[in-house]
């Protein structure tokens, strides 16, 4: 006699627990419900069954498995072989190990993208996007509502706007000869691209980025107590020790929050390479470039592969040090 | 120590919203003053003003005879104390009540000796080192009445500081705040909308009403003398009883039978005039016999020691406090007469005092 009836049920349709129930009941007199279909009940609440269960979530993990798995499994697979876009290695690759590993470890351009990305997301991000978008929203707090809205409204466009659009309006306004920056201030001939690579990456994404910290920052600051605020000011505390005493405290875990989330952003962010390509040379060649360079431009994706890896580690550990400081926070 | 001075006060909310109307107030020196009032009547605006939160859209404040309306909060020498508290939860006990100290540059050492010292006053010692997320509702009041008492202050102002604590705490804590303000001196004002609280606390107390205050006096000449109907509803732990009446030469016809003219109102009415009576259920005797306002007890409400008697007399209903013992029947028979000089007579027009 087989109990596990669940599946010898002549219907099909009925998989629900209530008919494992039922036929555990019928089956063994005495005995009310088998321990692994009290388990079935217990786990299988709605009471779709598992198949119908199942359907319900096979559209997504199809989509999570072809989009996110499969590619991330692939480049785990690849960056162990010496696969590239063309050529006899494209057909027959063969296994390398660690050997991609080990050469992106001792590149020097791989240093150097390390480090142009390191003063990318320092200076646009940490110091650029919050320090702008803090200073932003706390100037803002005490304006009419219409002053506010207008500001702010202004710089979520920078946001939203797709790259593509941004990248061309930039590309428009620092251009050589005929741009906008270049006629205000009276520099004509200055190729910012060209001569100041970096510094126009980093005043681009400032520009661009900065309105998230705005709206984050705002929403932090109104959850500043005004009493308390207020109790400063009675004190006579000046603006410098009331964002000391008061608002800072109130906000740590905001500002920890809000610069772990725009550091990956800006870290991963690929807006520069239709503005300079890493040009000139490789001299504003960031990581996420520097991945699309080695693998699309100069086709080894293999090695790409491995690169790709060793960001998503440094990602990883990044997140997990803001998350580690997080908790210290909330546990003191 | 000083007194305060507001001269023809405004404050107009950029919506438009007039919270202090034209409000002339004198407090004086070492006064206890309650602003007590309905939600919205501007109590806490007028307040906020005195302190320099708000900035006065007219007239003039004076802390000590000093003309303050352009001063900034800091420099008004006032401390204030406010409804949630604010205390910094991510300072210590100790630091929280040196913090104005701390703003005006005194020595660590000095300052939380001075913390120290308000800290045992206010029974605060053995918790000096926790934050305040780690102390009960009453404990963090008393931190911030600490912290208003550290910095010497020449004006306390409260805003409903008890009011977020339960109702037992509430009393403990009313007593402690009215024996700190005798020990200290310094004049306070309060801003309150219980008026039990007012009652119990203030000196003086200004019953407010759409940014204007609609009466001024001590707490006895407030509850026993109210100067017009509004106060009177607002006034007192069961609701004053306002019966319409008519004026028929010197007796008032009122809830299907008669009451004389109170003295202080004789010669003041006229044959015919309509006229509020107004007579707190407290000052009303209720008989089974006698004289007064015949009528039927309909409700009875336990208020402990005493008994509130709703009685159905003609078409209105009319209240009376009797003690424990006496409590009549539900549909007894009883007569109810005010005691005498406890009957005030009210203007129907506009519900101003006429006479007691």
């Amino acid at each position: 006699m087989p109990n596990t009836s669940r599946h010898s049920d002549p219907s099909g349709v009925n998989d629900g627990p209530a008919a494992g129930a039922a036929a555990g009941t019928s089956h063994h007199g005495a005995v009310a419900v088998d321990p692994p279909l009290a388990a079935a009940a217990a786990t299988d609440v709605v009471g779709l069954g598992r198949a119908r269960a199942f359907a319900f979530v096979a559209p997504a993990l199809l989509l999570i498995g072809v989009f996110l798995l499969f590619p991330a499994l692939w480049t785990l697979y690849i960056g162990a072989t010496d696969y590239e876009r063309t050529g006899p290695k494209h057909v027959s690759p063969s296994f390398v190990g660690v050997g991609n590993y080990t050469d992106v470890l001792a590149d020097p351009s791989f240093y150097n993208s390390l480090w142009l990305s390191l003063l990318f997301v320092g200076f646009s991000a940490v110091i650029g996007q919050n320090g702008l978008g803090f200073a932003l929203a706390w100037s803002l707090r005490n304006v009419a509502g219409w002053v506010r809205r207008t500001v702010e409204t202004l710089v979520l466009f920078a946001w939203i706007l797709p790259g593509s659009v941004v990248a061309f309006l930039w590309i428009a306004m620092l251009d050589r000869d005929g741009g906008t920056v270049n006629a205000l201030l009276g520099t004509p001939g200055l190729a910012w691209f060209v001569d100041y690579p970096m510094a126009s990456l980093i005043i681009f994404n400032i520009w661009r980025g900065t309105a998230f910290s705005l709206m984050l920052y705002g929403a932090a600051l109104s959850s500043v107590p005004p009493s308390q605020l207020e109790t400063a000011r009675l004190a006579g505390a000046s603006g410098l020790q009331t964002l000391r005493d008061v608002v800072f405290p109130h906000i740590r875990g905001h500002a920890l929050t809000n610069t772990l989330l725009i550091t990956l952003w800006t870290f991963n962010d690929f807006t520069p390479f239709l503005l300079t390509a890493g040009g000139p040379g490789d001299d504003s060649e960031i990581v996420s470039v520097y991945v699309y360079n080695t693998a699309i431009r100069d086709g080894r994706l293999g090695y790409s592969g491995a690169i790709s890896l060793l960001i998503l580690v440094a990602n990883v550990v990044l997140a997990l040090l803001y998350l580690r400081m997080l908790r210290k926070r909330s546990v003191s | 120590m000083a007194g305060i001075s507001a001269r023809k006060l405004d404050k107009v909310y950029p919506g438009g919203v007039h919270a202090v109307d034209r409000l002339d107030l004198d407090i004086d020196d070492g006064e206890f003053f309650a602003l007590l009032g309905p939600s919205g009547c501007g109590k806490t605006t007028l307040l906020r003003t005195i302190a320099g939160l708000e900035q006065a859209t007219g007239g003039s404040v004076l802390i000590g005879g000093r003309d303050v309306t352009n001063v900034t909060p800091a420099r008004r020498d006032v401390a204030m104390v406010f409804q949630d508290y604010a205390l910094f939860p991510h300072m210590t006990v100790i630091d929280n009540i040196s913090y104005p100290l701390r703003i005006k540059r005194q020595a660590r050492v000095a300052r939380h000796a001075r913390a120290t010292e308000i800290g045992v006053q206010l029974g605060l010692a053995d918790l000096m080192d926790r934050r305040p997320a780690a102390l009960s509702g009453g404990q963090q009041q008393r931190v911030a009445l600490a912290r208003a008492v550290a910095c010497h202050p020449s004006l306390f102002l409260f805003d409903e500081p008890l009011s977020n604590l339960d109702a037992r705490l509430r009393l403990e804590a009313r007593t402690f705040l009215k024996r700190l303000q005798r020990e200290l001196g310094v004049t306070t004002v309060f801003v309150t909308h219980d008026q039990a609280e007012a009652l119990a606390l203030a000196d003086r107390i200004a019953v407010m009403e759409a940014g204007r205050i609609r009466q001024l006096g001590t707490p006895r000449e407030v509850f026993g003398r109210p100067a017009n109907t509004f106060v009177a509803n607002f006034i007192g732990s069961t609701p004053m009883n306002l019966l319409d009446g008519v004026v028929r030469g010197s007796t008032v016809d009122v809830a299907g039978g008669s009451l004389p003219v109170p003295a202080g109102a004789e010669g003041l009415v006229t044959d015919g005039e309509k006229v509020i009576v107004g007579v707190r259920p407290e000052y009303v005797r209720l008989s089974r016999s006698g004289e007064g306002l015949a009528g039927e007890v309909s409700i009875l409400e336990h208020l402990g020691t005493t008994t509130l008697v709703t009685v159905d007399c003609g078409d209105e209903l009319v209240g009376a406090t009797v003690p424990e013992e006496d409590e009549p029947e539900p549909g007894a028979a009883v007569r109810l007469a005010p005691v005498p000089g406890r009957l005030l007579l009210y203007r129907a027009e506009d519900g101003e005092l006429i006479g007691a």
